[in-house]
């Protein structure tokens, strides 16, 4: 007797096994890697119009030198101790201007935050590694200010609200709310880091 | 009693198993979403450094990549054991990375042209004075904003 249903089904039993295969090729060659690292802006290269006097207790000076040595204000540091003395340095406020800073206010060191500037050098021969952990204490020393006094105003971290206002993913309506935020704390605590033309010999 | 004896045969119906393809083809496009084939080898190595106050880079389109490191095994018979930089596919020197951040900055859309950031993928132990030079030639070019970037980490495990 002829067939009347029509064409049989198709055996879909070995569709999984071929999703299988492509999901295992998918999975080997995937690398879900979000890069982060240290933002960092560089100076431009036209010198300023007008030569600015700078006092020179409100620079406090890093020098790497090739063995990955530290020389800070001109005294011999241990990398472990860069970041409090950093935070020391930045938060001295010695012309007592300073409302929100705990320091010393040691008249031979930073009149203001605002004022204050970091001055890293390096050799040509320093190793980029001890530079970046160099880089990561400095930057982790104004993070440290900044997180005390987000935390003071806000109850929360800067860093957290300087990654939430950068989050695309972020509504606009909380983005908009921590923009004047995160620009507070950052005109608190501006970020003078500067880097010097290494030295050559 | 027939109707009582016949559901004894059937014993544990098995699980159906039709959904399984829906359920591992959601997982398939899942991955095929998230994947990002690379698009330059690396020819150099690249064992980031550590550290801790990072910040994540987002948008990729807005990133253009500088590698630097030692070359791999199979390019050390050529191009020597000293730290060089990889820029795309190629080696290339310090005086060329002028050029080629200019060239990959018209590649990209207008409204990006002056948002982008330079990535610089540099091997641990790499020296500084490389470094510098490309700062340079960066700070040349007006690409000011960088990114040195590194694994998570405690920084003072570089040290090590």
């Amino acid at each position: 007797m002829p067939r009347r249903k029509g064409a049989p089904e198709v055996n879909a039993g070995s569709m999984a096994d071929i999703a299988f295969l492509l999901l295992i090729f998918f999975l080997v060659t995937t690398t879900i890697e979000t890069d982060a690292g240290l933002d960092r802006m560089l100076p431009p290269i036209e010198p300023p119009d007008t030569d600015v006097v700078i006092k020179q207790k409100n620079i406090f000076t890093v020098n790497i030198n090739k063995n990955g040595q530290l020389l800070v204000e001109d005294n011999l540091m241990d990398i472990k101790d860069l970041r409090k003395s950093a935070t020391a340095f930045l938060e001295n406020g010695a012309d007592g201007s300073c409302a929100y800073c705990k320091g010393k206010k040691d008249p031979s060191s930073s009149d203001n935050p605002t004022k204050a500037i970091i001055s890293l050098k390096n050799d040509r021969e320093t190793k980029y590694s001890t530079y970046i952990t160099v880089q990561n204490e400095l930057v982790g020393a104004y993070n440290d200010l900044r997180n005390r006094e987000a935390q003071r105003l806000y109850g929360q971290d800067f860093t957290t609200m300087e990654a939430d206002y950068l989050d695309p993913e972020t509504p606009s309506s909380v983005r908009d709310d921590l923009k004047d935020k995160v620009k507070r704390i950052q005109d608190m605590f501006p970020q003078k880091l500067s880097e010097a033309e290494t030295s050559t010999n | 009693m027939a109707k009582f004896t016949k559901k004894k045969d059937g014993d544990l119906p098995a699980v159906s198993t039709a959904s399984l393809p829906d359920i591992v083809f959601m997982l398939l496009f899942f991955f095929m979403t998230v994947t990002t084939m690379k698009d330059s080898s690396l020819m150099v190595a690249n064992t980031l450094p550590n550290a801790s106050e990072i910040k994540k880079l987002e948008k990729k389109d807005r990133v253009i990549y500088i590698y630097v490191g030692t070359p791999t095994q199979e390019y050390q018979k050529v191009f020597g054991t000293e730290p060089k930089i990889q820029l795309n596919d190629k080696f290339a020197n310090v005086d060329e990375i002028g050029s080629f951040i200019l060239a990959e900055r018209a590649k990209k859309p207008q409204e990006l042209q002056n948002v982008l950031t330079t990535a610089l993928k540099v091997d641990k132990e790499a020296n500084m004075g490389l470094i510098t030079d490309i700062k340079q030639q960066l700070r040349e070019v007006n690409a000011l904003k960088v990114n040195y970037t590194t694994y998570e980490g405690d920084a003072f495990n570089n040290l090590q």
